[in-house]
């Protein structure tokens, strides 16, 4: 149970270094206490009503904007739906006159998705409502990283100390990976990455996690396999020779499956690249949490508008 | 006009002097160096508690004018300049159109003559438009008085081009000013490739970027005897190549920015657009590097790279910065704090570098107070306890990795050929 100091009131959520372990334990809870409401026949609660929340999206998404803005939604608040292509963003408007402009019109939170690493941290800095990161560059989606959590948490309990965790694929540009290691070493997993070492940031083991060149290692034995997603354009920039061969080579297929444990939990933040980085049937397979992520990606972020915008106190038995 | 600065602590490593005694000025020269000066001055100076040093030489700044005088211009960059205790900067040719033929180098001197606070003295382009394909003027602009050349910002990417320059260049005394980065290895990163990096998520440039164009250039500076100037080293990899051809007695020289040695890649961590720079903050290890390179004569001159920008293009997210920051207004009293109150260089070094050395590698005939030369002086009082606010800055660039960092030392009047542009940190305006 979290303690009663712990809030998260007025926070931003920029990145999951920056949220103690009880802090995250408490984001853990509500969720749990959210998806009880979005298994409701009416799924509202009135806890944000009157309360405006501006989603402000300089990437293409579909999976964490409808989340947020679901997530929003059941809570009471009003949601509003910014894309760059559509904004003032295609006018030449710099991201501090457009956070500022947001903020006159009296919002409470904004999240936000942004191409370039430390966007959030600069609109935070900017900005008076709660920043909430929905993904800055190659750096950091903490929301994802919370569900990831919950999910793991549900399949394999809460105690992750000594777990061995795989982490494969792009981990260069991979904001999933840098999140999930950040949060996976600080609840002392066991984290192994691996991946074309082309896509392997340089010093990574100066995070605490262990390398492997090839995908079979990092998988043996492994609790949970975390399979990074592909972007196509890193193949044309050249980083690996042919989708084929990364698929042959470094992509998750049942026999690389065998290798982890019976009760592998396979997690991948999607869209996913069927056949390129995930065969085909381990996408469906009984180990496959990939539908577990979403569900609970609306919870956690519930549970993360509500933390923020009302005091950041415990909810409990919510039913 | 006869000035005499009484009572000052002399230090010019020029002369090997480091002494209490007076300077006489007389009509823009050194006329006397001594203990107790009894003759009669306009003005009389008491620079007792003060260090007396010949101004300082700053051989890489971006006065940005023509072209892009919302980042900075000739006035303001030198005003920025004296207030710094700089009395001559050298400026380089990344302008807008590019300082590639003589009559812009004439130019730059005409405005530079009619206001400004500092000597400028101009650096031209390698390559016509700095675009690497085909030599600019170079013999022209030689002959209009540039100091030497560079395509700055840009590495000269043809290795053909980058000789013939080399060759070309010997029949004028001049020396190529070197921006050594691999442009490839570059072109993917915006701040160095290291823990941080890997922590935050910024694509990395690797230190090996700079290695590798270095090493090109040295051996080009071999076999041509061209003299070769390094820009702002800032990698191990690159200074270790540096000091193997100076052993072997190649004309290879080269600087290093305040920044790369006082400042890691932590600094970028909290993705300050101010700390984007190229090349990149780097890591503890190459900042300790740079720091014994300019204690065994590796590097020749400290710098300070500064480069200005407009709000308006700075004030963005971290990838989206231009590179630079300003550095006049802070680079001595960051070297003092950081570097001298410290005990990791002396006085004499550190006047060496910013100062003597630079004028000799490009024959500048400044950077000493010896009886008879210009009389560029910088008076500097080493325990000025201040804090780096750039609301305050001369320069239009307000970027700066040192915001609200407290000092210790700075220069509290700068003299340019005899006369005081700035006093108590105020620039003398005219």
């Amino acid at each position: 149970m979290a303690k009663a100091n712990v809030s998260l009131g007025g926070r931003d959520i920029l990145d999951l270094e920056s949220l103690s372990v009880e802090e995250i334990e408490l984001v853990l809870k509500t969720a749990e206490e959210m998806k009880k409401v979005m298994k409701r026949d009416i799924k509202k609660l009135p806890s944000l009503r009157g309360k405006s929340i501006i989603n402000l999206f300089y990437e293409p998404s579909t999976r964490t904007r409808t989340s947020f803005e679901l997530a929003g939604k059941y809570l009471g608040a009003d949601v509003v739906n910014i894309t760059t292509a559509s904004s003032s963003v295609v006018k030449g408007e710099c991201l501090r006159d457009t956070i500022l402009t947001v903020q006159s019109m009296a919002c409470d939170a904004i999240v936000m998705r942004h191409p370039i690493e430390g966007a959030a941290a600069y609109a935070a800095n900017v900005a008076e409502p709660v920043i909430i990161n929905a993904g800055d560059g190659a750096h950091a989606h903490p929301s994802q990283g919370l569900l990831d959590l919950l999910t793991i948490r549900e399949k394999r309990g809460a105690d992750m100390k000594g777990m061995k965790m795989a982490i494969v694929g792009d981990i260069l540009y991979s904001r999933v990976a840098r999140t999930n290691i950040a949060a996976w070493t600080k609840l002392g997993a066991d984290v192994h990455v691996a991946g074309p070492m082309t896509l392997m940031p340089y010093d990574i083991e100066s995070l605490g996690v262990t390398v492997h060149k090839r995908v079979e290692e990092a998988i043996e034995g492994a609790d949970v396999v975390d399979i990074l997603r592909i972007q196509l354009e890193r193949q044309k920039k050249g980083m690996f020779p042919t989708p084929r061969e990364y698929a042959r080579i470094f992509g998750i297929n049942e026999a690389r499956l065998k290798l982890a444990k019976p009760d592998v939990t396979v997690l991948h933040p999607g869209p996913m690249n069927r056949g390129l980085e995930i065969s085909w049937e381990v996408g469906y397979c009984d180990n496959a949490a990939i539908r577990d992520e979403v569900q609970n990606g609306v919870a956690v972020r519930m549970a993360l508008l509500f933390l923020t915008l009302t005091g950041g106190k415990h909810i409990e038995n919510i039913d | 006009m006869k000035t005499l600065i009484k009572n000052g602590r002399v230090v010019d490593p020029s002369q090997n002097l480091d002494a209490v005694m007076d300077v006489l000025v007389e009509d823009g020269k050194v006329k006397a160096l001594g203990v107790n000066i009894a003759e009669a001055a306009d003005e009389v100076f008491d620079a007792t508690g003060l260090v007396v040093a010949p101004g300082l030489i700053d051989l890489h700044v971006h006065l940005r004018e023509p072209g892009l005088e919302a980042k900075e211009d000739i006035i303001s960059g030198t005003m920025a300049a004296a207030a710094g205790g700089v009395t001559t900067v050298a400026c380089m040719p990344n302008t807008k159109p590019v300082v590639d033929n003589a009559a812009i180098v004439s130019a730059i001197k005409q405005r530079a003559a009619e206001e400004s606070y500092a000597n400028v003295e101009i650096i031209g382009a390698i390559s016509k438009g700095e675009c690497g394909d085909e030599l600019a003027e170079m013999g022209d602009m030689a002959f209009r008085g540039a100091m030497a050349f560079s395509d700055d910002g840009y590495y000269v990417k043809s290795t053909r081009l980058f000789m013939l320059a080399a060759k070309y260049i010997t029949a004028f005394d001049k020396g190529l000013i070197c921006h050594a980065i691999d442009p490839e290895l570059n072109a993917e990163g915006y701040m160095h490739e290291g823990a941080v990096s890997a922590r935050i998520g910024v694509p990395g440039i690797p230190a090996v970027s700079e290695d590798i164009a270095v090493a090109r250039d040295c051996i080009i500076a071999e076999h041509t005897g061209a003299h070769v100037h390094i820009a702002h080293v800032a990698s191990k990899g690159a200074i270790d190549i540096i000091r193997q051809y100076k052993a072997k007695g190649v004309n290879v020289t080269s600087e290093v920015t305040v920044h790369h040695l006082t400042l890691t890649d932590e600094a970028c961590a909290t993705y300050n657009p101010a700390t984007r720079v190229s090349p990149p903050l780097r890591s503890w290890d190459h900042v300790q590097a740079m720091r014994e390179a300019v204690l065994d004569g590796t590097v020749d001159a400290i710098v300070t790279d500064h480069a200005p920008h407009a709000p308006e293009e700075k004030d963005v997210e971290f990838r989206y910065a231009p590179c630079g920051f300003c550095g006049l207004e802070t680079s001595l009293g960051v070297m003092l704090t950081d570097l001298y109150h410290t005990n990791i260089f002396d006085l004499k070094t550190i006047i060496s570098k910013m100062s003597c050395e630079p004028s000799k590698l490009f024959k500048l005939n400044r950077g000493t107070l010896a009886e008879g030369s210009v009389a560029d002086i910088a008076i500097i009082d080493l325990d000025k306890e201040w804090t780096v606010d750039s609301s305050k800055f001369y320069t239009r660039g307000k970027f700066t990795p040192y915001e609200g960092k407290e000092c210790k030392g700075k220069a509290v009047a700068t003299m340019l050929a005899g006369k005081f542009v700035m006093r108590d940190g105020v620039v003398c305006t005219k």
